[in-house]
């Protein structure tokens, strides 16, 4: 059923990025959990497949110590990522989206950086990645460039990938600074096997005291035509306690900065209505994660 | 072991280790691949197709379009013959359509060597239409001013209105579409109105069928429920005798209702005819079997009660104006059971007044679905008794006991008489497992105090018919074939689909005949060749009708076997027995075992006895009808300002009569509640409104439960004793599912003070409702 032209399957990265710069209508394939589904939607049509699947230099992480970047290879599945502490500890919200990714089984073979790569505004890793500062290594055959994830996404379905040519080849996240926590919440219809209707990550650093936000970063999913950081009411909430009050503000003003769309998926009125209430709750959870509390 | 036993499924080793064969699996290498074209608008006409194109794609053997096909009328529906013409099933299908009346309505076919090449060739496939406006509600079906179908003027398949006389007598009239909120045009009975989605199945083995010709047969191999009438519409959609078709039904992986209706047989036989026999298959895919196969129907109800100072029910009002879809494979079988069983449950005092309508629409055929008509009706009936309940302060569970269905009751339509009825024990068992008083009032208090958190308590009841009778036949047939060594094949044309009748027909047998069930072989595969006729697996008649037919045939071998005994031991028949598989005289001496008696009487070489293979064959005719009854109970909370509910809990209490295999029937509540959850909370199939496509025609987007999603499932029986049922026993496949989507409204009234009228409780939904309930800002 499948309209599969040829595969190539290349041993290493060089020859993959040589492979990529002489068929720039081959399709790279990992864990194949898009890929296949487009292949019998007939969205691809005849089609050359380069699977990167069993490229071990393409896969893992990579971590030294707190001082230095955690280095998440594209072909790392959600479910190796979900079981790193690692991640766990500096990246909680990014360890706690690789779990809410379709199912146990597609977890085992869809990679982080097909979920990345594809541009979905629903992508589950997207909003983790844009609030821990993600740097993208786009590799081809004869160069390599480095792209903030912030400046990644596009539009829907579009990134700044070009397309057949370059290939992601390292997710780099900074050291995070002591005194940070953070937390992701993916809201579906249901509790598992669910696209997004709305995510969202919140990254903070909070003072020596534990009382004031130093640092704040919130982006979402599906609240506008990309995957989106909200910087506006990052620069606002700096300085601010950590009261209830705080998160009312946050949950209310954050809405000048999003454009969630009405669709037969979910309503125009029910993600800004998420958006004001998750952003709260995912706040709370960062604070509690950097060992703060909101006070009543 | 026998009756009411935990006897483990048949087929529960095959099954689990992928032993079972399903249809797919046994599709021949060789067979060529059979694919249809789908319409791309959902009204109108074809004016012209060209398959040039396509006929050059490498691999493509053959293309038909609705220009080729003949042009018989036939039902679809899973629905037993009737000899009586005016109750006959609506004839309105042909195998392809140039008249479109959906939107992926079959208008042409490929076959090819593989899927790939059946795909391309109908991409290249060029149609010429003629476009009318989508109609997606009775509404403007009726206004549209379009038929769908030249019989049905206005659209309106059928219709059926009534008054119930306070002496019970049904006095029908002719009414007339409306949307009106007052029922019947009566000034006293103005309704509230509810909206009912449709639902999908959502089996897990998807539509399919093969065909080729053997031995001068067209032979179809198909997941079917009701094979003898499946034969039948084929027969009759190809033009050939019923003899020169044979149905094989192997394993069935889920049906629900689906798997009664004609799918892809009819265009299966015919193409396997004009291709001298060769074996063709039709594989649906998933997105296929959301738009072709069939659907639970949508429902517009407006129900109105007046309840006198007492807590009774003075008068009730209901209209139904039911969305059949394209083809309405039931007619208005299913309209009709909904809004009887409104004034079944809890009948009126003084005045009952009903309406229904099953209008064409352009949307996926609407058809059987597990509980035929009855949640939909429930959801409206349920929900406004709760309504009523709050506004006069009473308690729902008490407003219902003063109202509900009594033992002895006379069904207005049907005229038979509600013999076991165990409600009252239902809702004390209820009340009691999920501590009814208490936690209404505990949640009560907490909900004073917590504003983003809500909890509730809801409940609701349901009565369900557990066989058609008398409105269409109840036939049911066995075979029983004793082997010499004391075991028995048993033959029945009643599917397993998965609800384990099988294994209870096996309990049957071993009941009468004394012969475990692991001696009990039941043969699971149905063919029309040599499978006794029944009416199909649908309703929940198994065991009730089949279980009849299953009983009276066990009876028949055993009697059988105690006369070949007294024969051969020279005894007198009426004194011998059957323990424990073998012969006893009365006074308890031992003669033989059934073994014995098979082996002696198969060879013996006698002058005066007859050699003797034993077998048994008998048909049922079932005259009679039982209310299966139940209750359930949800606990739950809300996180309002997301608009999520969590359900905590569900207690289902049912009054199935003699449960006959207590695992089996646990089971079968387990999913029936699981499905009605997904009817409550999350399934709807929607539509785009401008083209008439379904939006959400897939597993991700149609939002059925996953095992995240589904709580605790606490399950308790009433075992009454149902005088007509072959062992006391009463209907179960269907019910579980019926009460739930009433009682988690109802808690979310409970937690909320807000009712909701439409279904599914999704958060879009919800937050819409609190937003205007001023419970969100």
């Amino acid at each position: 059923m499948y309209d599969i032209k040829e595969i190539y399957q290349p041993s290493n990265l060089s020859e993959t990025l040589n492979l990529m710069a002489s068929n720039q209508d081959g399709i790279v394939i990992s864990g194949g959990t898009d890929v296949l589904i487009r292949l019998r939607e007939r969205k691809l049509k005849e089609c050359k497949l380069i699977s990167i699947h069993k490229l071990k230099e393409l896969q893992g992480i990579s971590y030294k110590d707190s001082l230095n970047d955690m280095i998440i290879y594209p072909g790392t599945c959600f479910e190796e990522i979900h079981s790193n502490t690692m991640v766990e500890k500096n990246c909680h919200c990014l360890w706690q989206a690789a779990n809410e990714v379709g199912s146990p089984q597609i977890r085992t073979v869809a990679t982080i950086g097909g979920n990345v790569c594809n541009g979905a505004v629903s992508a589950d890793s997207a909003p983790s990645l844009l609030v821990l500062n993600a740097e993208l290594e786009l590799t081809m055959a004869h160069s390599k460039r480095s792209v903030p994830i912030r400046e990644f996404f596009t539009g829907p379905g579009k990134t700044v990938l070009e397309k057949g040519k370059e290939l992601l080849t390292a997710i780099k996240i900074p050291a995070v600074p002591e005194g940070s926590g953070s937390y992701y919440i993916k809201f579906g219809a249901r509790n598992a096997l669910e696209i997004s209707t709305l995510g969202c990550a919140v990254f903070v650093t909070l003072n020596e005291s534990k009382d004031v936000f130093e640092d704040f970063r919130i982006a979402f999913g599906v609240a506008a035509p990309t995957p989106i950081r909200c910087t506006q009411i990052e620069e606002r909430v700096k300085g601010l306690p950590l009261t209830r009050e705080t998160l009312k503000f946050i949950g209310n003003e954050v809405l000048k900065e999003v454009n969630p769309r009405d669709s037969w998926r979910a309503s125009k009125q029910l993600r800004i209505q998420l958006i004001r209430e998750l952003s709260q709750r995912a706040a709370e959870g960062a604070v509690r994660n950097a060992g703060g509390a909101i006070i009543d | 072991m026998g009756i009411k036993s935990n006897v483990i499924r048949l087929d529960a080793v095959e099954k689990v280790t992928g032993a079972a064969k399903y249809t797919e699996d046994l599709i021949p290498a060789n067979a060529l691949v059979g694919k249809t074209l789908h319409s791309t608008i959902a009204n109108g006409e074809v004016v012209a197709i060209d398959i040039e194109e396509a006929l050059k794609v490498p691999g493509v053997v053959d293309i038909v379009t609705c220009f080729d096909v003949p042009n018989h009328k036939y039902a679809t529906c899973g629905h037993p013959f009737s000899l009586d013409p005016s109750h006959a099933d609506v004839k309105n299908k042909t195998i392809l359509t140039s008249r479109v009346r959906y939107y992926g309505d079959e208008i042409a076919a490929v076959v090819a060597e593989d899927h790939l090449a059946a795909q391309k060739a109908l991409e290249k496939i060029k149609v010429e239409y003629k476009v009318f406006e989508p109609v997606l509600t009775p509404e403007a079906a009726v206004e549209s001013g379009n038929d769908l179908h030249s019989l049905s003027p206005r659209n309106e398949l059928a219709r059926m209105d009534f008054q119930i006389t306070p002496d019970g007598k049904v006095d029908f009239y002719k009414g007339e579409f409306s949307t009106d909120p007052h029922i019947g045009g009566h000034k006293d009975l103005k309704g509230t109105k509810f909206y009912v989605p449709p639902q999908q199945h959502c089996h897990i083995e998807n539509i399919c069928c093969f065909a080729y010709i053997s031995d001068r047969k067209i032979v179809i191999v198909t997941p079917n429920q009701a094979t003898h009438t499946l034969r039948r519409n084929v027969a009759e959609a190809v033009g050939l005798p019923i003899g020169n078709i044979r149905i094989v039904k192997p394993y069935m992986g889920g049906g629900f209702g689906n798997k009664q209706d004609t799918y892809y047989e009819p265009l299966a036989a015919f193409l396997t005819m004009r291709l001298g026999g060769r074996c063709i298959s039709f594989t649906m895919s998933r997105e296929e079997t959301f738009v072709n196969s069939r659907t639970r129907h949508a429902m517009d109800l407006w129900s109105a009660v007046s309840v006198n100072d007492k807590g009774r029910i003075t008068k009730k009002g209901l209209r139904i104006n039911s969305y059949s879809g394209a083809y309405g494979s039931n007619g208005h079988a299913i309209t009709a059971y909904a809004v009887t069983n409104y004034f079944q449950l809890y009948p009126a005092l003084e005045k009952q007044v009903g309406e229904s309508a099953t209008v064409y629409t352009t949307m996926p055929s609407a058809a059987a679905m597990r509980g035929y008509g009855i949640p939909q009706v429930d959801f409206a009936m349920e929900c406004q008794m709760d309504d009523i309940a709050m506004e006069h302060g009473w308690d729902p569970v008490e407003f219902r006991r003063k109202n509900m269905m009594e033992k002895g009751f006379l069904d207005p339509f049907d005229r038979f008489h509600c013999a076991s009825n165990g409600l009252e024990e239902c809702l004390d068992k209820g009340c009691e497992m999920i501590d009814w008083k208490e936690r209404r009032k505990a949640y009560d208090e907490f909900n004073k105090k917590s504003a983003g958190i809500k909890k509730g308590v809801g409940m609701a009841l349901f009565a369900y018919k557990t066989g058609v009778y008398p409105i269409q036949l109840e036939t049911a047939s066995c075979r029983i074939l004793l082997n010499e060594d004391g075991s028995v094949q048993v033959q029945v044309s009643a599917t397993e689909l998965g609800q384990g009748s099988d294994t209870v027909f096996a309990q049957m047998v071993s009941e009468v005949t004394t012969i475990p069930e692991d001696k009990v072989f039941v043969i699971g595969k149905q063919d029309t060749d040599t499978s006794p006729h029944d009416a199909g697996a649908y309703a929940s008649r198994q065991t009730y009708v089949s279980g009849s037919a299953v009983k009276q045939t066990a009876e028949i071998l055993r009697q059988k076997i105690l006369n070949r005994a007294a024969l051969l031991y020279n005894e007198d028949e009426e004194k011998l027995n059957l323990t424990y598989e073998h012969v006893v005289a009365a006074d308890g001496t031992v003669l033989g075992s059934i073994a014995d008696v098979a082996l002696k009487i198969q060879y013996i070489n006698d002058i005066k006895i007859d050699s003797e293979h034993i077998t048994a064959e008998s048909t049922y005719t079932m005259r009679n009808n039982a209310f299966s009854f139940g209750a359930s109970f949800v606990d739950l909370e809300v996180d309002v300002s997301i608009g999520k509910i969590k359900i905590n809990r569900v207690v289902a209490v049912h009054d199935s009569g003699t449960i006959l295999n207590p695992q089996l029937a646990s089971a079968q509540v387990h999913g029936g509640v699981a499905m009605g959850l997904g009817y409550a909370l999350s399934e709807q199939m929607l539509f785009d409104g401008k083209t008439g496509k379904m939006l959400n025609d897939n597993l991700l987007d149609y939002k059925i439960p996953t095992s995240m999603d589904i709580p605790p499932i606490e399950v308790a029986f009433i075992e009454t004793y149902e005088p007509t049922g072959p062992f006391g026993n009463k209907a179960l496949g269907e019910p579980p599912l019926i009460p739930q989507a009433p009682a988690v409204r109802n808690a979310v009234l409970h937690a909320t003070g807000v009712g909701i009228n439409s279904l599914p409780l999704t958060s879009d939904h919800l937050i819409r409702a609190f937003s205007k309930a001023g419970l969100i800002e």
